[in-house]
Parts: structure tokens; C-alpha cells; sequence
């Protein structure tokens, strides 16, 4: 069984969303504390959503010197599959294992919604179970989503089809080129704003076409990983 | 005792919603000559011993690595203060 370490941070707020939702897609959660050196041979690592270290300097600034995130940048840049949700995006950010900040909205005001996206791309590991141009409902929740990086940037993200995750409909936050998720050249590593933790099971989703709060189309991002992870270790 | 003074602004090209948020507040309070406010950090670094050339230089290193992010951010500038005597008002401030 794929094993998925969830990081908790001082301050993190979705680590057992995170686990919980890990378990839902067939997969084995595993709790990493912030403090620990090892992955305790997790196959996947998830950087789940909250305020660590109460988000103090800026968002992730702190979390992303975090004795865990040494080992975990390694591993990223060794190919293992690394999500970064809300929080976990800005730590990301912050590891330069992807490019970009997140700034505060731009109305200024925290933010909480059933967010349309438009994935893509299934060319990364948290993806791969979608098809390009398919449309999602996750929610959304934060204070400091708006993307920013330099034109230069952008037009990297763009030409090398590593943006994932668009806006639809409205862009809730003044993230440029309407970007919601990234992901690094690799494809392993991917961050997004909104929360597909919270998106897992029936009776406590997005409202969809099956019914109040019956969204689970966040389930999707883990067992992508579960067969990229599959699919590379027949290949 | 010294005191290194880091002073971080968001890059000028980076929409500043803490400072739209204070500009929008300025003119209430009868402040209306100012066009705009952009509103940036001051971190204050204690070392027990003077500031050195290289207590400054690990000053900049700390600044561009942790206190401020170069994506959004510029550190505008890395400078040692002498600690200003508050209790004694024959110090006129800080000399340079």
C-alpha cells in the first residue's frame, strides 16, 4: 500500500483532513512531525493547510527551514511526490522547490468558497487521474492566495505547460494569469490553494450534481498518486 | 551592544494590499494629501559585541534568506545602529 506522510507544523490546521482523505483514496496515511528527520519510508509526502508557526515573517517562511523539510526537499528533488495545499503551497514557495509567493488577496479579505478549477494538465503525479481541460469543485479558504511571480516566470509556467490548476469563473484572489496550482518541471511536485482534503467523501463536500455537499472530486489527487506510483514501479 | 536595522518593502511592481488597506483608512481620518502608502518591515538585530563588517555582512545573508522572500520582496537596507540612550536626553539620536 502506498504510504502518504502528512506533515504537521505548529499551527497546521488539515493534517487529519489530509490523512483521513489519503485513507478514503486506498492509500496509507502516515503523521510526520515537523521535528522528525525521516519519512519513515512514506512513498509520498503531503504539506497540508493551516498557519505554521502561526505564519509569522510570512506564510511557510519559517516552516521551510523545518528539520522535516530538509529531508523533504531532498526526496522532492529526487522525484518523490510531494503535494502542497494553501499553507503547504507557500511552504513550497518558500523552499524554492516551486517558483512564485503567494501575497494577500487582493480585497484584502479572508476568503472561503466552493472553488470551480480547470485542471490542466495530468502530466504530474497529483494529476494524473484527471483528463486536461476537466472541470473540479474543491473549496477554498485563505487569506494569502494570490499568486505573484515575475512575468519571466510566468511565461516559463506557461510555455512549459506547468501551470495545473486555473480560476474558473472568477478569480477569487487576484492571482495572476488566474493561477490556483504549479507544479515543478518534474511533474512531482505540486502546489495549489485550494484544498482537495476537504472533498473526499459524501456528505461532507462541495454541493455537486449528485447532491448537497456530495463533492468528491478531490479524491482524485491521491489516487493519481497512487497509480503514477503504481505505474512506475511495473514500468 | 549593537543593533543591526533590516528594512524590507514589497518590490514596487507587487500590488501592496496592507498598504491599499492603510491608504484607504488615511483619508477618513483627514489625512488626504497622501496618494499612496506602501507598508514594509523593520527588523531590529541585537549582537552583544559592535557591528562588525561581518556582523553586517551575516546581517544581509539573514535578510535575503529568511526575513525576506526576493520574489516579492526587497531588502532596501542593512545598516548598524548605535543604541540610542532613551533615559538620557543629552543624546541627540543615533549619529549616523
Amino acid at each position: 500500500m502506498i504510504r502518504f506522510g502528512v506533515v504537521t507544523f505548529p499551527g497546521t490546521l488539515d493534517d487529519r483532513d489530509a490523512l483521513r482523505a489519503v485513507r478514503l483514496a486506498g492509500g496509507e496515511g502516515v503523521s510526520l512531525w515537523h521535528g522528525d528527520r525521516t519519512l519513515h519510508g512514506c512513498d509520498a509526502v503531503i504539506l497540508p493547510g493551516g498557519f505554521s508557526y502561526g505564519d509569522y515573517l510570512r506564510a511557510g517562511a519559517i516552516a521551510r527551514f523545518a528539520p522535516v523539510m530538509e529531508t523533504i526537499i531532498q526526496a522532492a528533488r529526487g522525484g518523490m511526490p510531494v503535494l502542497g495545499i494553501c499553507n503547504g503551497f507557500q511552504v513550497l514557495t518558500e523552499s524554492h522547490l516551486l517558483p512564485g509567493a503567494m501575497i494577500k488577496n487582493n480585497h484584502r479579505a479572508f476568503i472561503c468558497r466552493e472553488q470551480p478549477l480547470r485542471v490542466e494538465t495530468s502530466q504530474t503525479a497529483w494529476t494524473s487521474a484527471f483528463s486536461p481541460g476537466q472541470e473540479i469543485v474543491i473549496p477554498l479558504k485563505n487569506q494569502d492566495g494570490q499568486f505573484q511571480a515575475s512575468d519571466r516566470t510566468l511565461a516559463e509556467l506557461e510555455a512549459e505547460g506547468r501551470v495545473v490548476f486555473r480560476y474558473q469563473g472568477w478569480n477569487p484572489n487576484g492571482s495572476r494569469h488566474d493561477i490556483a496550482g504549479i507544479t515543478n518541471p518534474a511533474g512531482n511536485v505540486v502546489g495549489l490553494m485550494p484544498h482537495p482534503e476537504h472533498a473526499v467523501e459524501p456528505g461532507f463536500g462541495p454541493d455537486s450534481a449528485a447532491g448537497a455537499r456530495a463533492g468528491q472530486d478531490g479524491l482524485g489527487f491521491f489516487t493519481s498518486v497512487i497509480n503514477w506510483l503504481s505505474a512506475g514501479a511495473a514500468a | 551592544m549593537a543593533r543591526v536595522i533590516v528594512d524590507i518593502m514589497p518590490k514596487p511592481e507587487i500590488l501592496d494590499p496592507q498598504g491599499k488597506a492603510v491608504q484607504g483608512a488615511l483619508p477618513r481620518l483627514g489625512f488626504g494629501q497622501f496618494q499612496a502608502v506602501r507598508q514594509g518591515k523593520r527588523f531590529e538585530l541585537e549582537v552583544t559585541g559592535p557591528a562588525t563588517a561581518e556582523v553586517l555582512a551575516a546581517a544581509h545573508q539573514a535578510a535575503v534568506t529568511l526575513l525576506s522572500n526576493p520574489v516579492i520582496e526587497d531588502v532596501v537596507s542593512v545598516r548598524a545602529e548605535p543604541e540610542p540612550s532613551l533615559e538620557d536626553p543629552t543624546t541627540q539620536g543615533p549619529a549616523a
